[in-house]
């Protein structure tokens, strides 16, 4: 796995003056910075806004890597840093131009010019489509600007917008479509100039919560076919939790954490990062193997895993690991593999679902057959996810150990 | 009813006490120039060593007159020459044809059809008066002052957006050349140029010119900053940042700071026939001479008729600035 993106060490500071006055102050703030002090003393003090402060992370080639945070944390700050909007006060952000690695942070204006122009594109929260061209001028912006011929032109633009289903809306004014349409149009200029990453500032945030997900959706399932490093800004947990491969939290200019999904709810490295995950919408964060009590920490009893601590549910599993059987007190029950919408068909017994299905499902296949639900990883059993398990998730203790709660 | 009469009388009154102060004030002046013997002492130590402001100005002009005569008289050339060409050009298009292009060009840009009626009827109605060539001279005046303008003004305009120290700079100039009477300014190009249409449009030029800078600064500086940053991000050059963002985006105020200045030169177009320039301000300017109310008023409604014309076809319009 090769890295698009990497920020090493990166500070960015904004000093209120401009010139020689403005780059003294900067490099007092630094010092400021180094030894200790904090941002609040660092504005009062030098009149210096630290914007980001020490930030190293690393995004993987084909990866969602999200920065999260509220708002002053910096994480815009840091994105607009990796294509040169914001000035790096020190450190590198290197950045894979497919022949070689460039610091966007120390390049000159021409190379930083030919990166934006093919390398790395950019979406924005408030969309900035030019208002007075149509959508497809609007897309092939960037192809203007490179100066591609007309043709090319043309032929990008109308893939670029079958890719975001804005075809028959061509020889629109962007002003004509609705917010969700504009940043589809945004979409697409991002993608005109094929560029391999995209950063992406709040896209979402400005639209209204269905169509934010529906755009979701549709980002999740482009992203599967065009496979783009992406860096994505957000405020919102659970925009983050669906989409990122890779989250970071930040807090005053500081990343506090960088993880999976998992990583950021189960194990929480800071205070600040527990009291986000409390704020997120469990039913569409969670994941099975979020909620559930894993395979490991089931009794064992004559060959048979107990599933609840009554050990009223015995599991068999095969050779393999596959589940073959529960037995209910002394009743067989079948098992159902989960289709991941609608009902089981009948007779349902207990249902057999994947690791990575959403807590609203566990829900539903619960509610439905009246017994605990099977997760299982590429067929092999991984753990089960009874009404004890929900209930612990969405009160707020996901993934303690069983034992543990027993304790209490 | 009897309110009414009371408000009249009110307003009499009010209109009468600065009349009436002011004469005072001319009474109390009069004498103190006249009578200098009288001043007290301290007036009399103030004026003996007055500060030659007007002599200076006089020296300096009279310095550039000598010493610029070959610039003069180029830039009265090119003036003279242009102003005339555009004139000779609008003349030998016959009366009804010229009539007929500019309802067609109101039509092209507005597409408005009781606006063409209006502009046919308004062109028919100063033939009928006989202020036809007059019209076309003044029109000649006009368009050649505020292509000038806009030449000089759009790109000042927009050097002083980017460039905030050179506005701070510009901003006090511009206030003169829009507070100083133009009869002040009129004076020193009459000696520059001579009488006739150059100093007269040099001074419709200094009077619009500072609509067209400051609605271009205006316009350039409220592009938003999203769309330029749009821009950068996509690896504009700053000349196509100008191009395809900056000016888009500030079109609508430009045209309209080109629509004032157009208005402006129009409306200077009797102070610039008072040194010679023709057209409509000429039969305004004998009518106050010799008291003829009836011409005077006749040549005032063509110009009034001439720039609802040029404002009504030039002004951007509201769909346009939404887009």
């Amino acid at each position: 796995m090769s890295i698009a993106l990497e920020f090493r060490d990166v500070d960015i500071l904004f000093a209120r003056e401009s010139g020689r006055d403005g780059k003294r102050a900067l490099q007092s703030a630094l010092g400021a910075l180094d030894a200790g002090r904090t941002r609040a003393e660092i504005q009062k003090d030098n009149g210096v806004v630290v914007g980001v402060a020490g930030a190293s992370l690393a995004v993987t080639r084909g990866h969602i890597s999200v920065l999260m945070g509220l708002s002053g944390s910096g994480k815009s700050t840091l994105l607009r840093a990796a294509n040169g909007l914001n000035r790096v006060t020190r450190g590198n952000v290197l950045l894979d131009d497919g022949t070689a690695i460039v610091d966007v942070a120390s390049c000159d204006g021409a190379t930083l010019r030919r990166l934006r122009r093919g390398c790395i594109a950019m979406m924005f929260q408030q969309f900035g489509l030019l208002p007075w061209r149509t959508v497809r001028d609007n897309v092939g912006f960037g192809l203007e600007l490179r100066g591609d011929p007309l043709a090319t032109r043309r032929r990008i633009i109308d893939e670029k917008l079958e890719l975001v289903g804005l075809s028959q809306w061509a020889d629109r004014h962007v002003s004509e479509l609705s917010g969700g349409m504009q940043q589809r149009v945004g979409l697409a200029r991002a993608f005109a100039t094929d560029a391999d990453i995209l950063l992406m500032d709040e896209p979402f945030s400005a639209l209204d919560p269905l169509i934010r997900a529906k755009l979701q959706d549709e980002l999740g399932q482009l992203q599967e076919r065009v496979r783009k490093t992406i860096l994505f800004v957000t405020h919102d947990l659970d925009e983050a939790l669906k989409l990122g491969d890779q989250i970071s939290v930040l807090e005053g200019g500081r990343i506090v954490q960088t993880g999976s999904a998992e990583d950021i709810v189960l194990r929480s490295a800071t205070a600040y990062v527990t009291e986000f995950v409390q704020h997120m919408n469990p039913l569409t964060v969670l994941t099975g193997q979020m909620v559930m009590t894993a395979a490991g920490e089931l009794a064992r009893r004559d060959g048979e895993l107990s599933l609840d601590e009554a050990g009223a549910y015995r599991l068999a599993l095969d050779a393999a690991g596959a589940p073959q059987a529960v037995r209910h007190r002394d009743r067989i029950l079948g098992l159902a593999i989960d289709a991941g919408v609608g009902p089981l068909p009948p007779p349902a017994g207990v249902a057999v679902t994947p690791l990575a299905t959403p807590l609203r499902r566990l829900i539903q296949l619960l509610r439905q057959t009246g017994h605990p639900v099977l997760l299982t990883q590429a067929g092999a059993f991984a753990g089960v996810c009874g009404s004890g398990e929900v209930i612990r998730a969405l009160a707020g203790g996901q993934g303690a150990p069983r034992h543990a709660n027993a304790a209490n | 009813m009897r309110s009414d009469g009371r408000s009249w009388r009110s307003t009499m009154l009010l209109a009468g006490r600065p009349v009436a102060s002011l004469g005072a004030l001319v009474l109390a002046l009069s004498p103190s120039t006249t009578r200098a013997s009288e001043a007290s002492a301290f007036e009399r130590w103030v004026t003996r060593h007055k500060i030659p402001v007007g002599d200076s100005v006089t020296s300096l002009v009279e310095y550039v007159k000598h010493h610029g005569r070959g610039f003069f008289d180029a830039l009265s050339l090119v003036v003279r020459g242009s102003t005339d060409a555009v004139q000779s050009g609008l003349m030998a298009i016959p009366a009804p044809l010229l009539i007929v292009l500019v309802t067609l060009l109101a039509y092209a840009l507005r597409r408005s059809l009781p606006l063409c009626l209006f502009v046919a009827l308004a062109l028919m109605f100063i033939i009928n008066q006989g202020y036809w060539s007059a019209t076309l001279e003044t029109l000649a005046l006009v368009l050649v002052a505020a292509f000038v303008s806009t030449l000089i003004g759009v790109p000042l305009g927009i050097a002083a957006a980017h460039h905030p120290r050179l506005y701070a700079m510009l901003r006090p100039l511009l206030d003169l050349m829009q507070t100083l009477p133009t009869f002040v300014y009129l004076t020193p190009t009459l000696v520059l140029f001579g009488l006739g249409v150059v100093p007269g449009l040099l001074s419709t030029v200094i009077f619009a010119l500072p609509a067209p800078i400051r609605l271009t600064h205006l316009g350039i500086s409220s592009v938003p900053t999203s769309l330029l940053e749009a821009g950068e991000a996509f690896g504009a050059t700053r000349l196509q940042l100008l191009l395809r963002i900056e000016l888009p985006s500030a079109a609508t105020t430009i045209v309209a700071g080109i629509t004032q200045c157009i208005m402006l030169s129009l409306s200077m177009v009797v102070i610039a026939a008072l040194v010679g320039a023709g057209g409509l301000g000429v039969p305004v300017v004998r009518a106050l001479n010799t008291v003829q109310v009836g011409m005077g008023f006749e040549a005032g409604l063509a110009i009034v008729l001439l720039a609802i014309i040029l404002d009504r076809i030039t002004r951007p319009s509201d769909k346009a600035g939404n887009r």
